[in-house]
């Protein structure tokens, strides 16, 4: 960032986070430090990241880290590996000081005026910025308030909800109406740690593809509805996950997953908005959505409604076999097994959009009630 | 070229004596070789022996040196049946005539062994021009260098190659300071083959045979004409003698051309020069290399060298000690063959078999003689003039069957492990970019068939000697160097059956391992079996090849150690870098984080960079 478009800029990343964010990071450097000048080998503690060390709490309704630790000591041999961790560090704490971000790219040129701490590849620098996650995610941070943003945003939302941003030009308190949106959508931006809501609204939908998303949204279903439309475009990015966390947990409003009735829908999309995943446990206390629950479309409605299906892939078999298998979230909740050891029976999957068999419209008029009026007898 | 008369000053080299080739063949009997039957091959056979002795002749002398070479290939298949069938077809008689005992006879008569040698050159290591200039050198080298020896004069030797007008040709001059010869054998010694005083004894030396500077001689004046001329002198006191000579190949006799006294302007030595058909090639298995290894091997000898370039090259010396002499030795009961057996009881001046086995062999007492003839179930009054060939048989056995002690070891001379050093070094030096690592083992004597020898090995590695190539080894035998037929070789066996993994080098499977080293082996022994007259190959003894295995090991486990030395600085220097390089980035992050001043993080860095290079963690 040239020096030019700092000093013009006004705070407009800046999180309540931010005094914790620094904290972390200072907290690692001084021990580092008290040990250095003391004449001895310093070392970091970072939480082991592999399965062994990940477990499903069915309390808090995640995977979690557990509290296995690899302590790297630093040697000649890790000399450059420190060298470049506590470079990042420092680089971020710069971030949030300059109130900017970086991206793993921008952060990965960054290092270039690093001499020979510098990375020569970006798989260098990702790798430690992964260590560095895991690390102050240990301290309640996240990437995201390192300043460390993700290159892709977060999908499109519409409904009753008015987002409390900053202006980037002003750094005035703007405020964004979703319903004033017109036939497009808000922007879910890379990183919503610095947002505020303010909003009525009974649920929050969030929806597998935009297609739905569109109908739902220009026949004002959000309207009809009170509800938050949310199109998460597959699997949801980072952004969107933390943005309907941190909205269902500041608003306290329940969140219903629409998604396509197959072991893609169900074991990718859903598990992951609800639970996280096994190989990324430490970032499941920020954007896992432990309040979601599966409104559809379920195995059973492929019956109730007699929606149009195709087979089953290998892949699909296999991914559902797994989950009954194998996944502690599925295995704990029976409903869940039920539904798809059925799914297997009926050895079929159908989409969103089979709705349409009956009418465009069905789904708002008729399906999306109907369920809604049940919503205790949604999938965990 | 050297017309005589005009070559008068030149000096020469001296030769301890020339060593006969045959075994059986006593070495003083005049026109000694044994009568065997043979037939000359038809056509080539007169022209290679009729020489034309006079030097203003020299064209057709060449000419008939140009013929020879396709003699030799002519004869060779004759010869071989003719000693057995007593001839067969007649020269000049078509085939399938039926010819008499008597007719056959006409044509059967002695070969000398000139006459065998110029059908034969191959055996003594005149197979080709290369090789010939090589081997011309060598015999007179290894002679200089015995002679100096054995009268305790520290060797100073010269080495001259003299382009001629003739491409293909080149004038050899060898001079030393040696102890001189004396007129009357002068003759002998440089045209005679099979005439010297080495053959007889069990001494080390590097001559052994004994054909060497003859053959030379007799090489040169088949393919140039030209006679041998030799100066020599015994003595400050004493007149130079000069000598142009030249073999009689029919009867192995000398012939002088020419005979004056002269001045000269060493006050003792020798100085021969042969005019012969050869090639000059730089490089592998060259004069320049035969010289520089003997400089390595022979670290006391003072060596000049003339290139026929023009170029003059200074081996100088590493030490002034003369090696210590090496003690002559009767020969051990164990290494004894019945033939020779058989001769010895011919010549032997004992007076009882008995006192022939105490005195004529080493480590017999009178209770081990009583033994053996015990043994041999002989009567202990036998004499050996009247011993008939089957008691000789019996005798033969019963030494087999007794023990005997060991030979006294202390006739071989090591070079030692200090000169092996020296010796080595101040050749590879030369240009070396960087240190040598050099590393030495000199076995203790030990025994093969009851000849006493010692192996030494030594190994320098390192000098910005390429990585990536074949290991040079280096052979030696008596000090001298074995440029031929490394692959059959007794010592590259050996070399290659070395795990050379082991002390960290590369070796791919059944090779010579890879690596910036030299290998150097030598075996000194009173009698070192070579694989063939041209004296270039170690045979396979299982004695020796043990002792190379060990010695090999032994070296190898020094060099491995060097190396892993080498790689642990390697790595510490490694370390080192890498401390510099990433610990003031370290320091700076801290400062960036923590807020540090400049003090604080030079203390913090330098505290660091402290702790990591006391630690031995990589």
């Amino acid at each position: 960032m040239s020096k030019k478009t700092t000093e013009s800029r006004h705070s407009v990343l800046s999180g309540k986070k931010d005094p914790e964010t620094l904290a972390a990071i200072r907290g690692v450097a001084a021990d580092i430090h008290k040990v250095a000048i003391k004449g001895g080998k310093p070392h970091v503690a970072f939480p082991t990241r592999n399965l062994s060390n990940v477990r499903y709490n069915p309390k808090n309704g995640y995977f979690e880290l557990g509290k296995g630790r690899k302590s790297r000591q630093l040697t000649v041999g890790t000399a450059k590996t420190f060298a470049q961790t506590l470079k990042m560090m420092a680089l971020s704490k710069e971030l949030i000081e300059g109130d900017d971000f970086a991206t793993k790219r921008d952060a990965y040129y960054q290092s270039k005026n690093w001499g020979e701490a510098r990375f020569d590849e970006q798989v260098e620098s990702d790798t430690i910025m992964d260590d560095i996650e895991a690390l102050v995610s240990l301290d309640g941070v996240s990437r995201e308030q390192l300043r460390f943003y993700p290159e892709e945003h977060g999908g499109a939302v519409a409904g009753e909800l008015v987002i409390v941003d900053r202006d980037p030009l002003s750094g005035d308190t703007i405020e964004i109406d979703c319903t004033r949106q017109g036939t497009g959508s808000y922007t879910i931006p890379h990183s919503v740690e610095h947002l505020g809501f303010k909003t009525n609204a009974k649920f929050i939908l969030a929806i597998e593809t935009s297609g739905m998303f569109q109908r739902l949204h220009i026949h004002t279903f959000w309207k009809s509805a009170n509800c938050i439309l949310v199109a998460m475009g597959g699997v949801p990015t980072r952004a969107c996950r933390r943005f309907i966390r941190r909205l269902a947990d500041e608003k306290k409003i329940p969140v219903y997953a629409f998604v396509d009735c197959d072991p893609y829908g169900i074991s990718n999309i859903y598990r992951s908005l609800k639970v996280g995943s096994g190989n990324a446990a430490h970032l499941s206390q920020f954007f896992c959505v432990p309040q979601a629950h599966f409104l559809g479309v379920t195995p059973q409605d492929i019956v109730d409604y007699k929606l149009p299906t195709h087979p089953l892939q290998d892949v699909d078999i296999k991914r559902a076999k797994d989950a009954i298998k194998n996944d502690p979230f599925f295995q704990s909740h029976k409903p869940w097994r039920d539904a798809i050891e059925l799914l297997l029976k009926m050895g079929v999957r159908a989409e969103q959009q089979a709705l349409a068999k009956w009418g465009l419209n069905y789904v708002i008029d008729e399906y999306l009630p109907k369920k809604l009026a049940a919503s205790q007898r949604f999938l965990p | 070229m050297a017309p005589r008369g005009s070559s008068s000053v030149e000096p020469t080299l001296d030769f301890g004596g020339a060593a006969p080739a045959a075994a059986s063949q006593p070495a003083a009997t005049a026109p000694a070789t044994p009568s065997k039957p043979h037939q000359p091959a038809p056509a080539a056979t007169p022209s290679s022996i009729d020489l034309e002795p006079d030097p203003g002749a020299a064209a057709s002398a060449s000419d008939a040196a140009a013929a020879s070479p396709a003699a030799p290939a002519a004869a060779d298949g004759a010869a071989p049946k003719s000693p057995a069938g007593g001839g067969s077809s007649g020269s000049g008689s078509g085939a399938g005539t039926r010819r008499t005992a008597q007719d056959m006879a006409k044509n059967q008569k002695e070969i000398s062994i000139s006459e065998f040698f110029t059908k034969n050159r191959h055996l003594l290591g005149f197979d080709n021009p290369k090789k010939a200039l090589l081997t011309a050198v060598r015999e007179g080298v290894d002679n200089s260098l015995d002679a100096c020896e054995e009268a305790g004069i520290l060797p100073e030797i010269v080495v001259e190659i003299h382009p001629t007008e003739k491409e293909d040709r080149f004038r050899v001059v060898m001079e030393d300071n040696g102890p001189g010869i004396v007129e009357q054998q002068i003759p002998n010694i440089f045209a005679r083959l099979l005439y010297g005083s080495k053959f007889h004894r069990l001494r080390m030396s590097r001559g052994q045979q004994g054909i060497g500077i003859s053959a030379a001689g007799l090489y040169g004046t088949l393919t140039t004409g030209k006679p041998l001329k030799v100066i020599s002198r015994t003595g400050p006191r004493k007149h130079a003698v000069r000598m142009d000579l030249k073999i009689d190949s029919r009867k192995n006799t000398p012939e002088i051309l020419f005979k004056e006294a002269c001045d000269w302007h060493r006050g003792h030595g020798t100085r021969v020069e042969i005019e012969l058909e050869a090639r000059y090639q730089k490089g592998r298995q060259s004069v320049d290399d035969y010289l520089r290894q003997t400089a390595i091997a022979n670290p006391h000898v003072a060596l000049t060298y003339r290139t026929p370039e023009g170029e003059t090259i200074e081996f100088q010396r590493a030490t002034k000690e003369l090696p210590p002499p090496p003690r002559e030795l009767k020969p051990h009961p164990h290494g004894i063959e019945l033939g020779a057996l058989i001769d010895m009881l011919k010549i032997t001046k004992a007076r009882s078999v008995k006192s022939f086995l105490v005195e004529d062999f080493s480590r017999v007492s009178a209770g081990v003689a009583e033994e053996i003839l015990k043994t041999a179930k002989l009567s202990l009054s036998i004499k050996p003039g009247s011993t008939s060939r089957e008691q000789a048989d019996a005798l033969f056995h019963a030494i087999g069957a007794t023990k005997i002690r060991i030979p006294p070891t202390d006739c071989v001379v090591p070079i030692g492990e200090e000169l092996l050093k020296a010796g080595l070094l101040k050749e590879l030096e030369k240009g070396a970019e960087t240190d040598i690592f050099c590393e030495a083992t000199s076995r203790k004597p030990t025994v093969y068939r009851g000849n006493p020898f010692v192996v030494e090995v030594a190994l320098a590695y390192g000098g910005g000697m390429p990585a990536d190539e074949t290991v040079r080894l280096l052979r030696f035998a008596n000090r001298v160097p074995l440029l031929y037929q490394q692959s059959a070789c007794a010592v590259t066996k050996s070399v290659i059956n070395t795990d050379w993994r082991n002390y960290g080098l590369q070796q791919p499977k059944g090779a010579l391992p890879i690596g910036p080293l030299v290998v150097m082996v030598h075996i000194a022994s009173v009698w070192v079996p070579y694989t063939s007259e041209s004296k270039e190959a170690i045979a396979h003894y299982p004695e020796i090849i043990k002792e190379f295995r060990l010695a090999l090991q032994e070296t190898g486990r020094k060099l491995g150690a060097h190396i892993k030395r080498r790689r642990r600085e390697a790595d510490a220097a490694k370390k080192f870098a890498y401390i510099e390089k990433y610990i003031p980035h370290i320091g700076i992050a801290l400062q960036e984080i923590l807020g540090l001043t400049d003090e604080d993080r030079k203390k913090t860095v330098d505290v660091l960079s402290d702790t990591l290079a006391r630690s031995r963690q990589l």
